[in-house]
């Protein structure tokens, strides 16, 4: 895979993660064509189309468009099915996701995609195991800022106690 | 680690994936673990391509995941698309090809519009390797043309295009054509050219390939490639049979509608060759049409004056009016009104055709039937013309050979410029050539591809006491009559020589241009040589003779030679 966006239905793009090396400049250009592109599509045609020298697939969930552009000699049928588990992932994650949640919430969202896919390829083929480690980086964030509070608290507790 | 190796594990892997099932934390309705199959099957694909004996180990396996993939969901067919490509990219048994075939055949039978669409694709892959195993799936892919997905019926269009062979060349022509009268914009002009290129293999007899590219013309003039006229023109030219046929179809096209060019510039062409066979009897091909001299007169004269017909077809109708001059039994007088008029027309082109015209009725009228002679077939490629009409002619015409050859020549031309695709005004005939016969072989040659300039073998036409001079040669392939002359001069010995003059002289039938040397002085030992470019045009062709001059000073004398130079190679100047 070569990059994966994510817009909403009026154009506006939610995320975007890119596997191949490009300037800023390129990327916003390719953002602005592709999202005017797969808009433009009536609903019943097909999830695939071409696009430069790459094959896009894209599928409509709700009012979020999640689009992947893959090479020629990729599976893009398989590619559907990627969409697929990230969304699943998602709404185990966030339980019935929604738009908002992606909107409030986009990091978490970039850590599960990074669990899922590495270098544009799927690294890690069962739902449990990304997930389980989604919990473990949460518990970790807890912990950590649990034990930064603890420390403040006591910081303040001796200045009082100083004063 | 090499393929041979690894290979068998992957099988075995695979083959455990498949038969007895993984966890259900990973499969996917039923499919276990689709990702980790698709992977190991591209992986397959690339270690098996171009080796046998890797293939061979895998065959097994692909058939097995191929008929026991279920695929009712996605996934499985994923999976099962992942096989395809496979089987399709290593060297894998016949048998195995065609099951991939029919997977993909059993895929456009499929409601998802996406599987369809990957079979298309991939289809249109295999079609030449497997070009009989893709046939039977003919019907299926016809029925997808007539998808309102845009991307879909453009895959389902070429892949018809190259499903069509001499057996089914009929019925997939109709059903292009039906396809062709509805299809969105961007995909006519595509199709169009497909269907006369099919047309033009497999046409069964000559009639039906006139009537297929008449209705193409029809149904999407505008979106037809430039050469489709004159390859129109040129198979109705060779049918001879066929053209009371043809002239009466195309007049009753063009008098529907005159909008579409090219079928109003083959029209015109027609009527113009063909006009007396229009008017005389019936033909029993066609309805039985009664067209007056008058009518079509009238509708020529329509063509030409309309907005909507560009130069080109102006160009056409006048042609065939003044044709029509000596095909037509009554009075020309109207026509030589209508050419007249153009005379003083804004566009060039027709103007000057108008003025030949013209002149042509008032100077030379006792001529006027011989010029306007049914058109000699032209050979395709434009390389020869059938010869001896045009000779006879020729040589009954001495003094008026300018404004013979100018007609002949302006019609042959809107042909040659079709068959090239360049502009009307990029190669205008020569006009004193004294030999009109010479005049029309130079423009049938330009046509033809460029020959790479042939090598001249280098010439040493001087030595003298170390200084040495050389002549290399090009013949630039873009224009035939020039020469290019470098003339090097080297010096070996010991001392420089200074003041160097090199003057050339030719036979007064050329044309020499002497560039500026690149210096006077040649140092000692071999220093930097002096180089020169004489430019040579030869039109008449003759023999070339070069007459070398060079004056210097050398070892504290001055020195004057003459000399002409002998054992120049005939690729020089023929």
């Amino acid at each position: 895979m070569q990059f994966m966006l994510l817009f909403s239905r009026q154009g506006k793009l939610r995320l975007q993660k890119w596997y191949v090396p490009l300037s800023d400049k390129e990327k916003k250009k390719i953002t602005r064509e592709l999202v005017q592109t797969v808009l433009a599509r009536k609903p019943k045609m097909c999830s695939f189309l071409e696009w430069r020298d790459l094959k896009i697939v894209y599928k409509r969930y709700a009012s979020l468009y999640f689009c992947c552009a893959i090479e020629d000699q990729d599976n893009e049928l398989i590619t559907l099915e990627i969409i697929h588990r990230y969304v699943e992932l998602l709404d185990k994650y966030f339980g019935s996701v929604c738009e908002l949640d992606i909107i409030f919430n986009f990091e978490k969202a970039y850590f599960i995609l990074d669990e899922f896919l590495l270098g544009g390829e799927v690294q890690e083929t069962s739902k449990k195991n990304v997930l389980k480690a989604i919990e473990q980086a949460d518990l970790l964030q807890e912990v950590f800022f649990l034990c930064c509070l603890t420390k403040a608290i006591g910081c303040l507790g001796e200045v009082w106690e100083g004063s | 680690m090499n393929a041979t190796m690894v290979v068998p594990q992957l099988v075995k892997i695979l083959r455990t994936l498949v038969t007895t099932g993984y966890s259900t934390e990973h499969s996917i309705s039923g499919v276990s673990d689709p990702f980790l199959q698709v992977r190991i099957l591209r992986l397959l694909r690339i270690l098996g391509r171009n080796h046998e004996e890797s293939s061979e180990t895998m065959n097994d396996l692909l058939a097995q995941v191929a008929t026991n993939t279920d695929t009712s969901r996605n996934a499985g067919s994923a999976v099962l698309f992942e096989t395809v490509l496979t089987i399709m990219d290593i060297r894998s048994a016949p048998g195995l090809r065609v099951l991939a075939v029919n997977i993909l055949g059993r895929f456009l039978l499929n409601n998802d519009k996406n599987i369809r669409y990957v079979a298309l694709t991939s289809l249109l892959r295999m079609v030449q390797s497997d070009h009989s195993a893709v046939q039977r799936h003919r019907p299926t892919v016809v029925e997808c043309l007539r998808e309102p997905d845009a991307s879909l019926s453009r895959r389902a269009l070429e892949l018809s295009l190259a499903l069509v062979n001499s057996s089914n060349v009929r019925a997939m022509t109709q059903e292009l054509q039906s396809f062709l009268e509805s299809c969105p914009p961007d995909l006519r002009a595509d199709c169009a050219s497909g269907i006369l290129l099919a047309a033009e293999r497999f046409a069964p007899t000559k009639r039906w390939h006139i009537d297929t590219i008449l209705r193409v013309l029809t149904t999407a003039g505008i979106y037809v490639r430039d050469d489709a006229v004159a390859n129109l023109t040129q198979l109705i030219g060779e049918a001879q049979e066929l053209h009371a046929y043809s002239v009466r179809r195309l007049y009753s096209a063009l008098a529907e509608d005159i909008s579409q060019q090219p079928l109003v510039q083959v029209a015109a062409w027609c009527i113009g060759e063909y006009g007396d066979l229009l008017l005389e009897g019936s033909c029993e091909e066609t309805e039985p049409l009664q067209v007056e001299e008058e009518e079509v007169l009238a509708l020529l004269e329509k063509v030409l004056q309309s907005h909507v017909s560009q130069p080109a077809t102006r160009g056409y109708a006048l042609t065939a009016l003044m044709k029509l001059s000596t095909r037509l039994r009554g009075d020309s007088n109207r026509i030589r009104q209508v050419v007249s008029i153009y005379g003083s027309c804004l566009d060039v082109e027709l103007q000057q055709r108008a003025v030949e015209y013209n002149t042509l009725f008032q100077k030379y009228d006792h001529m006027r039937a011989a010029i306007l002679e049914k058109m000699p077939l032209v050979e395709r490629g434009g390389s020869q013309v059938d010869g001896e009409a045009k000779e006879s002619k020729e040589a009954q015409l001495s003094e008026t050979a300018l404004v013979s050859t100018e007609p002949q020549a302006s019609k042959l031309l809107d042909l040659l410029d079709l068959l090239d695709g360049t502009s009307g005004d990029a190669q205008p005939p020569p006009p004193l050539d004294p030999s009109p016969g010479g005049a029309l072989v130079h423009l049938l040659d330009l046509p033809g591809a460029p020959l790479p300039p042939p090598s001249i073998p280098n010439l040493r036409v001087f030595e003298r006491e170390g200084l040495q001079l050389n002549l290399s040669f090009v013949r630039p392939s873009g224009t035939p009559t020039l020469l290019l002359i470098m003339v090097t001069a080297t010096n070996t010995s010991g001392a420089d020589v200074t003041h160097f003059i090199c003057q050339a002289a030719v036979p007064k039938s050329f044309q020499l241009q002497l560039q500026a040397p690149s210096g006077d002085t040649l140092p000692a030992q071999g220093g930097l040589p002096v180089t020169q470019l004489l430019r040579i045009l030869n039109p008449n062709k003759a023999p070339l003779r070069l007459k070398l001059r060079l004056t210097y000073n050398h070892f504290g004398q001055s020195v004057q030679e003459i000399f002409e130079v002998n054992n120049l190679p005939v690729e020089t100047w023929q």
